[in-house]
């Protein structure tokens, strides 16, 4: 090879691989909460099953991760589609204004429950919002409408009702939208059982919000990692500890464990659905709506996410452990989905 | 008058029961470690040995032209086809929440299954024909006995009925398990009955690849020049320092560079192996580059200063003399350097390759994963029968790592020159 060619060759090499990016996708992208990565990728290998598009990519990068992607540019550089185990936040939709992503569709698609469950052989437990607050809380009250750091290590010393176990408490870490979601529905549930501290929420929201999230590090919650099949795994080998996991976890290791009734409720498919097991939390999924005609397949897929046979109370979803909503609000998603009706928040 | 000879027996009793004592604590601590790697490996293959068999169930179903237009396979709607011939294998089922169980017993693949069947074969049209499709996960952690029917039936995933249907299935022989040859020639898959390594295993091959090509020849120059020819001063020695440092960086920190630089000023593409093989080859070139320079320090200088006697320039010295001897340990620190790349996740996640892909990569500018990847995402599915896929992925993982560690030491051995 003479050195011109040479040259020639490298030159064209480099200019190929620095240019590639410029060619648009044919595939769909999407990012964001692993709790909805397994209900996302789900539709997204039926999707490609069963149409000529190509299956979409499905990155499990965290709801605040993925939202930071999904704000981070309007080009078709940046997904499609970005999933989160919570609503989106207004600095997020700023975020995503100042980046010129300006439409943004939003889709509920069902709930997660949240359970504490224990190895089976134990006697199912049942536990308040209050029990668990006082168990697991940094600060609780002492009774004289002040605060105390958390005096409790068993758990009859906070309800006589309860087994005479240490507490012991495995959960998600801080970084995880489970976490999130367990200390906002979980802990300010039982927090603002004390009359007192829900009047605070009105006088100082930060301190509300700090004691009633702020979860004790004194050793008896302990963070066992993003994976919860290793905390399943640990129940087992650790009979009186409890530990913090998504409903499909439970539904897929009932020869295992057991979920704690709490507030009185079992955690089963139909009493999530229906509203009564208080942990339950909303799964969404963002769509940019001006890359709708510009990737293909969007509106396809979108389509496919809200069909009965998906999201529905038979749909495949179902199946992998989603909790469907309510046959109203389904019509309604389903609408605003097919109309493409802005968030508005 | 010295006595040598008690001199040199004095306590000779002692140093040798210390001799012993040592060499027993030496083959206590390799017994230890060996027992661990045994339980390690013994409790991966014990899990994911099952993945070998699958579990398959026959239907019977009617391929006529009614059903089945031979002009126009792909109109025909196999779903429907396969429910009714799960609906005749088992006519006393009826109520609508039996029948879910009965459809449940076959993969969702399975109508894809019979279709790819007939398409393959068409002579099967016409007429009632038996064929084999994949069973769901959960009949096949039955079949292949991982369930314990001693429990209630609200504690386990396979009830009453499905076990009655699945047991009448096997009198029948129309339930069986067979090699399954799935897991090696397909893609990911959210059902664990149908998921398979193809794709991250290619999507592994093509990154090591990139990061091959790149970190090698980068690697090598680097080391070449700074053995033979680079000249010993400070800006040198500050090179020096900095090359051993890069070595020791956690290797998530190459995934945000390669996240900042390849993905944001470059704009190549996302999760694609080109960007990965590039993160992961700068994580390679600091192993590359000492394990090369430690190579060619260790031919001995009169190779060099003899050429350079006899009149070759420094330039042929090194290429002609020098390289060939250190070659073989310049490739053992390489596939060392691949070796520790191929088990990679962390800098992998911040350019996207942390992600669901079915379809399997065929150049390094599609959407790929990697084999550890697979790893993780399998460990966090929920779905009880993806243990037994993780651990099989497991295995491969692992049987690439002892081959490539195996190649390098053969190469070492092949072609090392002993002095």
């Amino acid at each position: 090879m003479s050195v011109r060619l040479k040259t020639l060759v490298t030159t064209t090499v480099l200019t190929a691989a620095i240019a590639a990016p410029a060619i648009a996708r044919d595939q769909i992208n999407i990012v964001g909460s692993s709790t909805v990565f397994p209900f996302s990728t789900t539709v997204a290998e039926r999707f490609g099953k069963s149409t000529d598009f190509a299956t979409p990519i499905v990155e499990s990068t965290g709801s605040g991760g993925g939202l930071k992607l999904f704000c981070s540019g309007a080009g078709v550089d940046t997904p499609d589609i970005t999933n989160a185990s919570r609503r989106i936040k207004s600095s997020e939709v700023e975020l995503c204004a100042e980046n010129g992503v300006n439409d943004i569709v939003e889709v509920k698609i069902g709930f997660d429950g949240i359970v504490l469950a224990n190895a089976l052989g134990n006697d199912p437990v049942e536990l308040s919002l209050q029990d668990i607050f006082l168990a697991l809380a940094k600060d609780v009250p002492n009774g004289e409408g002040a605060l105390q750091p958390n005096p409790y290590t068993m758990w009859n010393e906070i309800n006589p009702d309860l087994p005479a176990v240490k507490i012991e408490v495995l959960g998600p870490p801080p970084t995880s939208g489970t976490r999130d979601a367990f200390a906002e529905l979980a802990l300010e549930g039982g927090c603002k059982t004390f009359d007192w501290i829900k009047a605070m929420k009105k006088e100082d929201k930060a301190a509300y919000k700090s004691l009633c999230h702020t979860v004790r590090e004194d050793g008896a919650y302990v963070e066992a990692g993003e994976n919860d099949n290793l905390i399943v795994q640990k129940l087992e080998a650790n009979p009186n500890a409890f530990g913090v996991f998504g409903y499909s976890f439970l539904e897929q290791n009932s020869d295992k464990v057991q979920g704690s009734l709490v507030d009185g409720v079992e955690p089963e498919f139909e009493l999530i659905a229906d509203g009564d097991y208080p942990i339950a939390r909303s799964l969404y999924f963002y769509v940019k709506k001006d890359h709708v005609g510009v990737v293909p397949g969007i509106e396809e897929f979108l389509a496919e996410f809200t069909s009965e046979d998906a999201w529905g109370e038979d749909g495949y979803l179902a199946d992998k452990g989603l909790i469907p909503l309510s046959d109203d609000e389904r019509d309604d998603w389903a609408e605003k989905v097919k109309s493409l009706s802005p968030l508005s928040m | 008058m010295i006595n040598f000879t008690q001199q040199a027996g004095f306590g000779l009793r002692r140093r040798k029961r210390a001799e012993a004592r040592f060499q027993w604590a030496g083959r206590g601590a390799i017994l230890i470690s060996l027992a661990f790697l045994v339980v390690m490996f013994v409790s991966i293959i014990r899990d994911g040995a099952g993945v070998v068999w699958q579990s398959q169930i026959a239907v019977t179903v009617e391929l006529s032209a009614d059903e089945v237009d031979p002009e126009n396979i792909g109109d025909a709607s196999f779903n429907s086809i396969l429910k009714e011939a799960l609906r005749e294998a088992f006519p006393e089922v009826d109520s609508r929440k039996e029948k879910k169980r009965l459809y449940g017993l076959v993969s969702s693949e399975a109508a894809f299954e019979i279709e790819r069947q007939i398409r393959d074969n068409p002579a099967l049209l016409g007429g009632m024909q038996t064929l084999w499709v994949t069973a769901s996960d959960d009949a096949d952690l039955y079949i292949s006995g991982q369930v314990d029917t001693e429990l209630p039936e609200k504690q386990r995933r396979v009830s009453d009925a499905e076990i009655a249907m699945l047991d009448q299935l096997l009198a029948d022989g129309m339930a069986r398990e067979a090699f399954n040859r799935g897991f090696f020639t397909s893609g990911d898959s959210r059902e664990p009955e149908i998921a398979g390594i193809l794709s991250s295993l290619a999507g592994s091959a093509l990154t090591l690849l990139v990061c091959f090509v790149l970190s090698f020849p980068l690697g090598i120059g680097a080391a070449i020049y700074l053995e033979e020819f680079a000249p010993k001063n400070r800006m040198s020695d500050l090179i020096e320092v900095n090359i051993n440092n890069l070595a020791a960086v956690p290797s998530i920190v190459f995934g945000l560079l390669g996240l900042s630089i390849f993905l944001g000023t470059m704009g190549l593409p996302r999760s694609t192996p080109l960007v990965g093989g590039m993160v992961l080859a700068l994580m390679t070139l600091p192993t590359i580059i000492i394990a090369s320079r430690a190579a060619l320090r260790s031919v001995p200088p009169s190779f060099k200063e003899a050429a350079l006697a006899l009149g070759a320039t420094p330039v042929q010295a090194v290429f002609h003399h020098v390289l060939p001897v250190a070659m073989p340990g310049m490739l053992t620190g390489a596939i060392v350097g691949m070796a520790q790349a191929l088990g990679e996740t962390a800098p992998l996640l911040m350019i996207g390759m942390v992600a669901f892909i079915v379809d399997v990569p065929t150049s390094i500018l599609e959407p790929a994963t990697a084999l550890p990847v697979q790893i993780f995402l399998w460990a966090d599915a929920p779905e009880r029968a993806f243990t037994e896929k993780t651990a099989a992925a497991i295995i491969v993982l692992l049987t690439f790592l002892i081959l490539m560690n195996l190649i390098a030491i053969l190469l070492r051995r092949k072609l090392e020159t002993r002095f």
